[in-house]
This record gives structure tokens, sequence and C-alpha cells, in this order.
């Protein structure tokens, strides 16, 4: 271990508003290596990341790199001090060359314009001696996804840096342009360059870097070499969560099928298969659970289930008949009830009263509407009944849903989902960005309606809520199911190679 | 941990106790930011007239006094503010379910022509039928027209700012081919078409005046999409496609269903006021029978925050200034640019202040 490192962190804090994204990170990073950093989404790993390259300023904490405090206004300030970051969304201009992203904003244009020919010489030259295969006059948005992001690493190689960082790289990529791309971070390394590697994909962690850190809820949380750890403690580090709670199990067998998938295919929006032949069933009286590091198709199976994403292959039979590729208002009028994972954009709207939240599948419908008016009186009604029962924290029911905080917005959404007297419900992370007390409130909340028979469906990346309240759990990996567990705390370690991806312990069914 | 819980519950009650002052405050910025945008705007275009030799305050009143001179000329007022309340009101609807649809001038023209068709080849019916079939060909017309535009985004993606914008030169050039060619009354020594038969026209509300019950017909129409907006299942579902079209989707709302809807009334709105031109006022189809309504009901709807209530305010103020601009050209020196250098103004502090109004209501 040198004993001055390449990059220092200390206690770095950085809050949006009242989300602390950074909550006193402090890392080293040594010179030439390959560190990784590691967590769930939200877990801070881009927002620290975007610190060091000058996107955003810290509120608090130093950043010292090659020995010397630095400050960075801008990503320009970064690069000049031979820092460069791929990010995860590209910043290429699409109608434009490569060569002429490469030097937009460098120098002024006359002595760009008579340099081309010297840039186009250096594109090709860092091009073959990183085998990228960039043509420095190719039109960016000719090319794929793949090659953008090879286009996006040369430009920062083209500005000469000495510390690379990725951010989520390989999320989409396919399998064999991600191979090429971690083949891409060793030979960098060997050029002397350090390389930080933000990613939630465990294998590919394991495979390229000397050093991981796993960051969860704004810290990093552990630091270890990567001979000293394997798949399955990683697993465990990103997700573990103090939290106990021992909530009753339901006594009673569970009933008839409700909801049956057969074999389910689908892709993800920018075309990559997501979910890729997954077969379940879920059952009256029984809470299943889906487990697995997010970017898994998780999310890609429950858009696909709601009637969001288009279905490939396979069928989905709710109560007995098919429901595959119906679009998501005949979905929601078969007793289907979905909890979103991404509450802000399909949960609720926003700028919208508490009231008009609560009706956002049923405008149309009796009570809430009769000859295409809606009855103010009863909505009213119905919210506040929701507001009292869930004990939402609001003033009243006309206050915009955008003032209430995470977990009294999720309480509504809850709220209104369990109103709507579903014979399933698909609940993709019950908890996420909500406070503890709202976390056991929905909880025992999902036990009441699995009691009461009805048949539930929770993804979620959170290994605790997921003991807590499941009689099973599935884990999803590469977009299939793995294997099955009982929720037995005791096999965790068999759940985290699952979640690795590692079969080789066969997993008896629960 | 606690801490923070702490923290939730301290905000959650500050929130509690100031709720009632909060909702007064929000509701003065949302009334108060148009007003001192059209007093800052006529401030700024004062001071403009002054650089120019000119009495600045004088020439701002007149402008907007001016006009007030008998009951003719605030006939003339309300003349021009019904084709800008339609259109802006009209527009309010699309702009709620985010659609920019910048296309009320050529979707007005439209109107005007089928209303001018309707109005000049059938003879022989009431007065009763023939103007309300007048006003229905030209709103059907506006609403068809601005659908294709409607049609090109839910089925290709296409921008409704680009396609709009392109459909109202299609239109101004077609009325222009239509009243010099296939239209044309040869008798006459200006292109333009036959008159309408008397039974089309669009009755007088006061037998001096020019003043059509065009204007009843649009606050009414104001009123009435004030309240489906507001209280009609289908009008929830329309802000709900403005707002967040995933939510929408997820809820099982049509995105596309809806978006046509939005549109098409706007388009219709927007027809309307075309035929109410042809029918109401010129009794003939010109090549220029708008002076830019189209695109100042584009102002009116912004000034009025989409809300279509308030459109009638809006639309009778830039009604207002429009007049007051025709009474400056008359009995002032002051050059016609000047007056659309301060039009100008005003439109372009109404932007300001709708963002500043958005940025304080958050504060609020």
């Amino acid at each position: 271990m040198s004993t001055r490192p390449f990059l220092r962190i200390d206690n770095i804090r950085k809050r949006f508003g009242p989300i602390v994204a950074s909550d006193g990170v402090s890392l080293e990073i040594e010179e030439g290596e390959i560190h990784s950093l590691l967590g769930e989404n939200g877990a801070g790993k881009s927002v620290l990341m975007s610190m060091i390259c000058g996107m955003v300023r810290p509120d608090e904490g130093d950043i010292v790199y090659k020995g010397q405090p630095v400050s960075f206004a801008s990503p320009r300030d970064a690069i000049r001090q031979r820092i460069g970051m791929v990010h995860q969304h590209f910043m290429l201009v699409p109608n434009l060359t490569v060569a002429e992203n490469y030097i937009l904003g460098q120098g002024s244009a006359l002595s760009v314009i008579s340099d081309m020919d010297k840039v186009h010489r250096k594109i090709r030259a860092l091009s073959e001696r990183y085998a990228l295969d960039v043509r420095p006059d190719a039109i960016v948005e000719d090319l794929s996804v793949g090659e953008q992001q090879r286009v996006e690493i040369l430009k920062v190689l083209f500005h000469g840096i000495d510390l690379l960082i990725l951010d989520e790289p390989t999320a989409v990529l396919t399998p064999q342009e991600t191979d090429r791309l971690l083949c891409l971070m060793s030979d960098l390394v060997k050029d002397g360059k350090t390389v930080v590697f933000i990613s939630h994909k465990l294998d590919e962690v394991m495979r390229v870097s000397n050093r991981i850190s796993v960051m969860r809820d704004g810290r990093v949380v552990h630091t270890v070499k990567v001979g000293e750890t394997n798949a399955r403690e990683l697993a465990r580090m990103m997700v573990g969560r103090d939290v106990r709670m021992e909530l009753p199990r339901n006594p009673e067998p569970p009933g008839p099928i409700v909801l049956s998938v057969e074999n389910l295919a689908c892709r993800a929006e920018n075309g990559i298969p997501a979910v890729r032949g997954v077969s379940f069933d879920v059952r009256a009286g029984e809470i299943v659970g889906i487990a697995g590091v997010s970017g898994n198709g998780q999310t890609e199976l429950s858009l696909a289930l709601s009637g969001l994403l288009p279905v490939d292959t396979g069928r989905v039979v709710l109560n007995g008949k098919e429901i595959t590729g119906l679009d998501p208002a005949a979905i929601n009028a078969r007793s289907f009830s979905h909890i979103p994972e991404d509450r802000h954009k399909h949960g609720i709207v926003l700028p919208l009263s508490l009231s008009e939240n609560t009706i956002l599948q049923r405008y149309d419908q009796k009570p809430f509407a009769t000859g295409g008016m809606l009855n103010g009186r009863v909505i009213a009604e119905h919210t506040r009944d929701l507001i009292k029962r869930f004990r939402v924290k609001s003033r009243d029911e006309n206050q915009p849903i955008a003032a209430l905080s995470g977990g009294n917005q999720q309480k509504l959404v809850v709220a209104r989902e369990l109103a709507r007297n579903p014979d399933f419900i698909l609940v993709n992370q019950l908890t996420r960005g909500i406070d503890i007390g709202a976390m056991e409130f929905v909880m025992e909340e999902m036990l009441k309606q699995r009691d009461s028979g009805r048949a539930i469906l929770l993804i979620s990346t959170e290994l605790e809520e997921l003991f807590a309240i499941c009689d099973r759990i599935l884990v999803m990996f590469h977009g299939g199911i793995l294997g099955e567990l009982p929720p037995d705390r005791t096999r965790l370690d068999e759940l985290g190679l699952l979640m690795a991806g590692n079969k080789e312990q066969p997993a008896p069914a629960g | 941990m606690a801490e923070i819980n702490q923290g939730v519950r301290e905000t959650v009650n500050s929130q509690a106790t100031h709720a009632f002052t909060h909702t007064l405050s929000r509701a003065a910025i949302s009334a108060l930011t148009p007003i001192a945008a059209v007093l800052v705007a006529l401030a700024f275009g004062a001071a403009l007239l002054s650089l120019n030799g000119f009495n600045g305050s004088d020439v701002v009143t007149v402008m907007v006094f001016g006009s007030f001179q008998d009951m003719r000329s605030v006939g003339e007022i309300l003349l021009k503010a019904t084709p800008l309340i339609l259109i802006g009101a009209g527009l309010c609807v699309a702009f709620r379910c985010s659609i920019w649809n910048i296309g009320a001038e050529g979707q007005l023209y439209v109107g005007a022509i089928a209303a001018t068709l309707v109005g000049t080849s059938i003879d022989g019916l009431s007065v009763w039928v023939h103007a309300p079939l007048v006003m229905l060909a030209g709103a059907l017309a506006g609403a068809a027209w601005a659908g294709i535009a409607g049609y090109l985004k839910v089925r290709f993606q296409a921008s409704e700012i680009v396609t709009t914008i392109m459909l109202n030169y299609i239109a101004l050039i077609l009325t222009s081919y239509l009243v010099t060619g296939p239209m044309r009354d040869a008798s006459a020594a200006y292109p333009q078409s036959a008159r309408l038969v008397r039974e089309a026209w669009t009755p007088r509300l006061v037998t001096d005046l020019r003043l059509h019950i065009g204007i009843l017909v649009a606050l009414v129409l104001a009123v009435g999409l004030y309240i489906f907006l507001r209280r009609s299942s289908r009008g929830f579902a329309l802000r709900v496609v403005g707002l967040n079209p995933h939510a929408a989707r997820y809820a099982g709302m049509n995105v596309a269903r809806n978006v046509m809807i939005a549109i098409c009334i706007s388009g219709a709105m927007a027809g309307l006021a075309g035929a109410f031109e042809v029918a109401g006022v010129t009794r003939r189809l010109y090549q220029n029978i708008s002076p830019g309504y189209g695109f100042e009901g584009i102002a009116v709807a912004l000034l009025a925050g989409n809300n279509p209530l308030a459109a009638i305010l809006s639309g009778g103020l830039f009604a207002t200034l429009r007049s007051g601009s025709e009474v400056l050209q008359i009995t002032s020196q002051v050059p016609q640019v000047l007056v659309l250098v301060i039009q100008g103004i005003v439109i372009l502090s109404v932007v300001a202040f709708a963002k500043l109004r958005d940025v304080l209501r958050i504060v609020a």
C-alpha cells in the first residue's frame, strides 16, 4: 500500500432538499487500481462520483487528489486535472460526427477547424491502441448504444486523463460488449490509469476489480480487496438492513392459484431482453417474494404483468382468464392492483391533490363519477376515509400530493390500490424511500390482505422486507428465476449465492 | 433516524399551522402575477416611447383606455375579444394536456373556409338553421385540421409544434388559392369570395353595432370548458395525461385518445372563431381575414394560466390593447411598429411572470 492515496474523499456530505444523497462518505482510491463502487439504486454512488468530476458541489467535506485539495467548479476543471467521467446518460450531440463532438467547446472555432486532420489522426491512433473501433467521421446517432459508449470513453481519453470514472457502463450493454469493456478497463490500468467502476452487478465487479467499496444509504459501509471476499458476502453488504421484524406467518395453507405466469419473456425499453422465460404461480392467501439484485429483470417483469410493457412470449393468467397483452385499463378492471416501483413516474401525479390521486383509475366509474361528471363530494369523502384508515399525514384531501413525505405518498398509493378490492396485488418495492414507521404500517397492511385471501407478489431488493412477510421467495437473476427458498434467515448465504447468479448448491424447493 | 423523524414531524406541524395563510398566498400569487405582468410591460412600453421622443405615459394611457369612448367602440373591443376568447379558451384545454398547438391561426382559416362554403352554397334555409350550421361547419373543420396534427403526433410521434405551424402555412395558402381561384367572386375587383346568404349571417347583438352573438357563444363556451376541465371525468383524464403520461398509462387511460380529444377541442374553438369572422364580420372570405388572432390566442391562454375562465379576462385585455393601438395610429404620430413592439413586450412579460409564478408557488 502506498502511503499517499491517489484520491482521498473525506467525510463528504451532500443534500438535495430533504434527501441526503451523501451522508459523510469517506473513500480512498489508489493509483493504478480498478476500484468498484457497488450499491443499490439510490445508494449514492453516482452523486459521489459527480462531485469528484465537478458536476455537483459537495456541501461539506474534502477531496484530495494527487496530494492536493481540489474543488472543481465544472467538469472542465476536472478534465484539466485529468479526471474524466463517462455518465450513464451519454453526453454527445447526436447529429455531429465523433470528431466534432470531441472538439466542442475546445479552443477557437478557426484553430479547431484547421486542426481537424490532426484531431482525426489522434482519434484513429487512440482507437487502434485500445481496439475501440471508433471512426472519427461517424455520425453519433448512427451508432449503436455500445458504440456510443466507446465514443464516450475515447472522448475522455482524447482529452487526456489519469482517473476514469465509469457510471453503470454495463447497464446498456449486451454480454459480449460487457466482456469487451471489462478488457478495456484492464488495458487502461496497464497504461497507468486509474479506474472507478460503478455497478450493481456482482459478477462483473468480482471479475475486474482490485478493490470494492460497498455503498448504502449515502455511505461507504465496507471497502474490501477482491481476493478477500466473495459474491455472497458482497450481496449481503449491499442489501443488509438492520431492521428486524418478526411478523406472523399465515397458518392457513394457501388457496387456489390466482395468478399464473408461464414462460414469460419481454424486452426492456431499449430492446435488450430483460425477462427470459419466467414461470411461477401465486395462490390466494400467500405472499410470494421475488428477490434479486436490481437490474435483473424485476422492473420489466412488473411492467409486463401490468400491461405497461409488451410481452414477447408466454402467458399471464389471472383468475383462470388470460390477460397477456391486454392494456392496463383491461387488466386494472380484473381485480388487479399494482403498487409500482417508481412512485413518482407511475404511481402518482405530483401536482394533483390527494383526492385526485385516489381516483386515478376510477375517475370515470360510479360512485366517483356519474354522467361523465366527477362527484366531488363522494371523492372527498372516500379520500378522507382512506387518509384516516391509513394514517396518511396530510393537511386535507385537497393538498397537492407533492407536499407529502415519501412514506405518506406511498401510504396513499397502498390505500388506493387496496381500496379497489383486488384479488391480486403486484407490489414492486413496497418500502423504498419511506421511513420506518410507514414501513411497518404498510407491511402489516400487506399481511392483513394476505390473511383475507388475496394473492400478493412482492418484488423487492430489500431482503429484510422479504424475510419479514413472504411465504416463499423466488430469486431472479439475469431475467430468469434461479431458485426458490423459504423465508428463513439461516439460509441467507444460499440466497446471497443465488442472487449472485451462483447455482452451485442445489436449491431445494421450499 | 430519530432526528429525521422529528424533522418530518415538525415539517408536518408547521405545514398544518400555515395551511390557511399558505392557501391564501398561493391564490394571491395566481391572481396577481398576470396583473403585475401587464403593468410592468406597460411601464416598459412607456419608457420605450419616451426614449423615442413621445410622451410615454400619455400614449400608453390612450392605448389602454383610448378605445373606451362610446358604445360603438366598446362593441368593437368585444368584437375583437370574441375570437381571442374562443381561441384562448380552446388552447387552455390543449395546453393543460401538454399539447403545444401553435396552429390556431390555420385552424381559424380552415373554419372560415368551411363556414364560407356552407354560407354561400346553400340557400333558402331559415336563419335558425343556417346560422348555427355555419358555426358548426367552422368548428368541425377546425377540429379536423387540428386532428391531422393530433394523428401525426399519436401515430408517428411527430411534434405538434412543427406540424401545426406547417398546417398554418397550408391553410393560409389554401385560402389565398380559393379566393383567387375556385371561390372567387368574379364581379369583384379584389380577391374575395361571394357574399354569404343573409340567413347564414351570425345575428347581431345590437342592431346598430357590428357586435354579434359570437361574444355570448364565446363566454358560454369558455365557462363550459372551465367546468369540463375541472369537473368532468374526461377533463380529469386530459389533465393527468398532460401532467404525467406515465401515470396516465398506469391508470389505464388511453393517452392517444385524450391527446386527440384535447387538440380537436382547441381546433374546434379556433375554427368557430373563423366562422364568426366570416359570418359575423366580413360576410365574405378574404385572404387576410385574421390579423393574427390565432397567435395572439396563445398569449391569451398563457396569461390566463391555462384557465378558460381567466381567458375571458385576458382575451378582453388583448382586445383592448389591439383597439387602443388602432386609436393610436389614427390620433398620434406613433409608428405602428412601436405599438407592435409594446404588444410584444406584454407577451414577453407574461411569459416571464408565468415562470416567476411557478417559482413563487413552490416557495409559498
